[in-house]
């Protein structure tokens, strides 16, 4: 094999290998884009909504439709009864008595899981009605702490499992036990890694149709590739797998793995169509995506260590608690078994002991995220190594240095069995370190902490896996079950070649791209092999499962596109080759190795013949009669290829979780602002060893990509629950994603060592950085925050009021004349929002008092109030509509006056109800008498905020009650000084019409 | 123009240097009269609450979120969305610079950004990178980590700014 190390030399590439512009770009520029929401829809298309539990955990008592079918445009409704009529639980990967419908049917277990589908005529009548659907709930307690739900016996999310920890499974390799008993050292260290998710920028889209004719559903939707899933949604649908077409548009507006979720949906909406009888859309909106449509696993890793006084680690133990959410979603729990086979890193540690437990909770369910499983394993190990470099006083570079797997043990077999295929970790750790500038760091580091700036370095190797074996998901099973279900294994990937009767060639690839240049790379493959020009292929990347060549393993996961998608298209583009030159050498009497493919030409080298590529390739159309007996005619090739080194997990429990295993060593200086504990990024330093580059520009968007992705993991972006399980990230106000300002330049570097495992020699690189990153600026800021900081308390993201905590900086005074709180933790675990203002009216004490406790006058100040009936002295029930942000919810509320003291005082309170959440509040109202006869009003007020509307976030909530309550107390002015209101164009429209401005 | 809550309205305004009509209940966004009731589908809706601004539009030469305007707010004025950049041979040089520098990978949030870019260098014909980072950051995209976003603002900036100064010396001789 090749393990030559070079940084590239771009001279000596061929088109394979070289950077080119993007075919897919000028569409996209132009706004000619496919996207799942362009395209045309049946005529009659109905479209849909969901109605979401506003809740963490409840017990599901009644869905009542019938208002809801009364209301214009609404042409049916799906519930849970429907689904247990025409479809099944999705299985689920370990074997345990746990179903996940695609609706609720008896208990709904996560904020924004799915109860009802409206079907109306278009998606804003359909999103009317979601008020209308009644849902009657028992709330049950819920579970948000992983580590609290392993240990709960009393609230469980799975009543038939009787635990909520649904797996929990034991491996050992060589002698951990004795390793760590004869250690010198050893060192434990116990991380979190939190929940957050890649947000692709287009949200989900499916188009589901019933054929009663075939018993069939045909569904187009962005989903992100058909493999194993396909199955899981055939059977939940209850069809063989030719009755499921499952269609995917040309372009997709970003995934990163959270497009493999729209799974669920296919199937709902399959079903919603079914129930209608006419085809159904479904366009989910930001707010959905977030709180409901997946995200990362969340983790809590303790991990310990035996090693010597130099810093060899001799073994390691990982004790892996995964919170895989409400359900168990195919394919979880793969998260927890992606980095199986090299859960050792870069390094040779022979010894190992694992323990995973996946445990269920209150929130999303979760799934693949770009890095799956990665972020969480490397943050684990190498918070680890830079503990021991600390704990033996050694610098955290040699520690890696003195572990790493050496460059002339490769293919190297790690303790779990993962085979890396090729690489030379400490010559990639040199060229980093000197091109990266480690020196200059290391005295800007200095500089900065002789002047007592806070500013550390931090490190991180890792091998990046690509091209997932199948079989790895079955490691959750115990060898006696996965003996008894039969072997899984491999990674086929396929790729269709066709040429026409006028030369033009096209390619199908069932790789699903989501905008990493798919379409490009094959392009590039084929000319290549073809000796034709890029721009006479077209590259087809949609795919119908209906028509076209795929497998189980296709799609778009696991970083396989280099090293598997474009291998498979090298072999088709070979096998076209070999028949066009078996045709060539017969037409010219020559060797066939003789006939070269070259600038749109077909040729001997010796000059003698010569034919264009069309004509050559057009007579298999033409003029099948002139080829030789061999020959069928027609030309179109499949090729499918699957890598010989995939092996089913033997019966000691190794697995190789991956074909291929690139390289990365990061570093990153950063600074810490001791005043505020902002984290900013000095210089960030990643070098990949992806083995061959098929194309360097994306290579290098790849990095870029991910790396702004991990930096927003790192410091930004975690989905937070309160206690009671209401979700507290809805917006991309509260979820934050870094933006251009946020984002430094990395330096990125290259060196190359070929795998040689897959056809091109090269391996994946979508993911490293998503890997790498988080663990990287946690180190550094480790390093900056230095010894006095517990090790475990360094979580992601490291945003500056955790830093703030960390450095043990007390928060200072509120600025003078700042009466607001910020929304606190109520004590259910909802938003508990206060403050105080006060207003001026033109009347008197008495005058204002008395208007207060008039019913007319009442309705006529809350706002949204549609109606008001007195229910008991001082008690109304009122029916009243409060938009915040994105959600607008019809509230069933009782208002009541109290504390009666006139007309100096009094207590207006409220509590209400609706399927967006529950609402609690209390203002205490004084009256002072002022100059002029007038009247002070003040006001303090209590509101208490749960289930989904809290997701909007504290910062939305804040001042949405500030000015829904301000608007009580400006309209009871109004009132009662006969003042005209004067509102903005938007509220006007907004309040004439009744309507929130957006979609719920 | 006079708007009820329960009727459909006619909306009229020039899209692209076209006059372009359609009908919008009142309550309609800008963004979804736009691309399905006009079918200009190369604007884009992320978020819909006016944070990844990935819908933007010119409304009267100002960039705007299509998200958080209504349809009927648009009626009698000019909207240019994504599809006005290029002529019909050729992109625009931004278009061609955002090709060259690799500034799109899934290409869903380019078209608000286009605009924005589009507008920013109409405002500052010689922007720092600071300006321009500044400018994206009413972006979100998920994809590039706004490097070659960064790189093609700058570089056009840069040839207008030469191919002005080639004219301008073109005329003093």
């Amino acid at each position: 094999m090749n393990t030559e190390v070079s940084l590239r030399d771009e001279q000596s590439c061929s088109l394979i290998g070289k950077r080119q512009a993007r075919v897919e770009d000028e569409a996209l520029l132009r706004g000619l884009g496919r996207y799942a929401d362009d395209l045309a829809v049946p005529p009659g298309t109905l479209h849909a909504a969901i109605v979401r539990s506003p809740h963490a955990h409840a017990r599901l008592k009644r869905v009542a439709i019938e208002a809801a079918l009364g209301l214009p445009g609404v042409r049916g409704v799906l519930t849970g009864e429907d689904v247990k009529r025409w479809a099944s639980p999705f299985a689920v990967g370990v074997r345990q008595p746990m179903e996940h419908w695609c609706l609720a049917v008896d208990k709904v277990r996560y904020v924004g899981e799915p109860v009802a589908v409206v079907i109306a005529e278009d998606r804003y009548l359909a999103e009317d009605a979601l008020d209308a659907v009644k849902v009657e709930y028992e709330i049950l307690p819920a579970l948000v702490d992983p580590e609290a739900a392993a240990g709960d016996r009393e609230t469980l999310l799975h009543d038939a499992v009787g635990d909520n920890v649904v797996n929990d499974r034991h491996f050992r390799y060589g002698d951990p036990e004795a390793a760590f008993r004869t250690a010198d050292r050893t060192l434990s260290l116990k991380v979190r890694y939190p929940r957050s998710s890649c947000t692709p920028i287009e949200c989900y889209v499916v188009v589901g149709q019933y054929d009663a004719a075939e018993g069939g559903y045909d569904v187009m939707a962005n989903f992100q590739g058909p493999f194993a899933i396909h199955s899981v949604m055939a059977r939940a649908l209850q069809v063989p797998g030719n009755r499921l077409r499952l269609r995917t548009p040309a372009d997709s507006g970003g995934s990163f793995g959270i497009k493999q979720g729209v799974f669920p949906y296919v199937v709902t909406m399959a079903l919603a169509a079914r129930k209608v009888g006419a085809p159904v859309k479904w366009v989910e909106d930001r707010l959905e995506h977030l709180q409901g449509a997946s995200s990362a696993t969340n983790r809590v890793t303790t991990i310990d260590a035996a090693f010597d006084g130099e810093g060899q680690v001799s073994a390691l133990c990982f004790d892996q608690l995964d919170d895989c959410g409400a359900y168990l979603r195919a394919p979880e729990p793969a998260t927890t078994y992606r980095m199986h086979g090299n859960l050792t890193g870069a390094y040779a540690i022979p010894h190992l002991a694992v323990r995973n437990r996946i445990v269920m909770t209150n929130k999303t369910p979760s799934g693949l995220n770009r890095g799956f499983g990665g972020p969480q394993v490397y943050f684990a190990l190498e918070r680890l190594m830079q503990r021991i470099a600390i704990e033996l006083d050694l610098d955290p570079l040699e520690v890696i240095r003195r572990n790493l797997v050496p460059a002339d043990a490769f293919p190297y077999r790690c303790a779990a069995g993962a085979l890396l295929d090729s690489g030379d970790y400490a010559h990639g750790i040199e060229l980093g370190v000197e091109h990266g500038g480690l020196a200059e760091l290391r005295a800007r580091r200095d500089a900065a902490c002789r002047e007592g700036r806070l500013y550390g370095i931090g490190y991180c190797v890792a091998v990046e896996p690509s091209i997932s074996n199948m079989g790895y998901i079955t490691m959750a099973m115990t060898p006696e079950e996965r003996r008894r279900a039969g072997p899984k294994n491999g990674a086929v990937s396929t790729a269709t070649i066709s040429v026409d009767p006028l030369g033009g060639v096209s390619v199908h690839v069932s790789s699903t791209p989501q905008g990493q240049g798919h379409r490009t790379v094959v392009a590039q493959v084929v000319a290549e092999v073809l000796g034709i020009a890029i721009e006479a292929i077209r590259v087809d990347v949609e795919l119908d499962t209906g028509k076209d060549a795929w497998s189980i393993a296709s799609g778009n996961y696991s970083s396989r596109f280099a090293g598997a998608v474009a291998g498979a298209v090298h072999k088709a583009a070979l096998k076209v080759r070999t028949r066009l030159a078996a045709i060539a050498a017969a037409q010219w009497r020559v060797e066939q190795d003789d006939v070269r493919f070259a600038e749109g030409r077909v040729f001997t080298l010796d000059g003698a013949h010569s034919a264009s590529f069309h004509r050559l390739a057009g007579a298999t159309h033409w003029a099948p009669g002139t080829l030789p007996e061999s020959e069928a005619g027609g030309l179109r090739e499949t090729a499918f290829w699957t890598p010989a080194e995939l092996t089913a997990p033997d019966d000691d429990e190794r697995i190789n979780s991956s074909l291929c295993y690139g390289f990365i060593f990061d570093y990153c200086g950063v600074e810490i602002d001791a005043v505020t504990g902002q984290v900013r990024i000095d210089r960030y330093v990643t070098l990949h060893d992806a083995g061959r580059m098929l194309n360097p520009q994306l290579v290098d968007g790849q990095v870029r990509g991910a790396f702004a992705q991990a930096v927003g993991a790192a410091l930004y972006e975690e989905f937070r629950y309160g206690e009671d399980g209401s979700f507290a990230s809805g917006t991309l106000a509260d979820y934050l994603i870094p933006t251009s300002v946020e984002v430094p330049e990395p330096v990125i570097l290259h060196m190359e060592t070929p795998s040689p495992f897959t056809p091109l020699g090269a391996k994946g690189v979508g993911e490293g950085n998503n890997m790498s990153t988080p663990v990287c600026i946690a180190n550094a800021v480790a390093d900056a925050l230095g010894e006095g900081v517990d090790p475990g308390a360094i979580e992601l993201p490291l945003t500056p009021s955790k830093v703030r905590t960390l450095l043990g900086i007390d928060e200072p005074a509120r600025p003078e004349g700042v009466g607001e709180e910020p929304a606190d933790a109520a004590a259910g675990g909802g938003s508990k929002l206060t403050a105080s203002d006060s207003v001026e009216i033109p009347a008197s004490p008495r005058q204002v008092f008395d208007s207060i406790l008039d019913p007319a006058t009442l309705q006529a100040i809350i706002p949204g109030c549609h109606a008001l009936e007195l229910t008991g002295e001082n008690t109304y029930r009122a029916d009243v509509t409060v938009g915040v942000g994105m959600i607008r919810a019809r509230f069933d509320a009782r208002v009541e006056l109290s504390e009666l003291d006139p007309p100096h005082a009094l207590r207006l309170s409220g509590a209400g109800s609706s399927g967006m959440g529950n609402a609690d509040g209390a203002a205490r109202i004084r009256l002072s008498e002022i100059e002029g006869g007038h009247t002070r009003l003040d006001y303090d007020y209590e509101v208490t905020i749960g289930g989904k509307i809290a997701s909007v976030g504290g910062r939305m909530l804040s001042s949405a009650s500030k000015m829904i309550i301000g608007q009580i107390f400006s309209r009871l002015s109004q009132r009662v000084s006969g003042g005209r209101v004067r509102q903005p164009l938007l509220q006007r429209l907004l309040g004439r019409f009744g309507k929130g401005g957006g979609k719920s | 123009m006079h708007v009820r809550g329960d009727e459909r309205h006619r909306v009229t305004f020039r899209l692209n240097g076209r006059e372009r009509s359609g009908r919008a209940e009142p309550r309609m966004q800008l963004c979804d009269f736009l691309r399905h009731e006009l079918g200009a589908t190369g604007t884009h809706v992320g978020c819909e609450h006016g944070v990844c601004g990935a819908c933007t539009v010119l409304v009267d030469g100002r960039a705007t979120r299509s998200c958080l305007m209504l349809a009927v707010q648009a009626d009698g004025r000019s909207v240019e969305t994504v599809e006005s950049l290029a002529g019909d041979e050729e992109m625009n040089d931004l278009q061609r610079a955002f090709r060259e520098h690799h500034a799109l990978q899934c290409g869903f949030c380019t078209a608000g950004i286009l605009m924005s870019c589009h507008e920013f260098l109409g405002r500052v014909p010689d922007p720092s990178e600071a300006q321009v980072r500044d400018m994206l950051s009413g972006h979100l995209c998920r994809c590039t980590g706004y490097t070659g976003i960064v790189r093609a603002v700058l570089e056009v900036a840069r040839a207008r700014q030469q191919a002005n100064r080639r004219e301008n010396d073109a005329c003093s001789i």
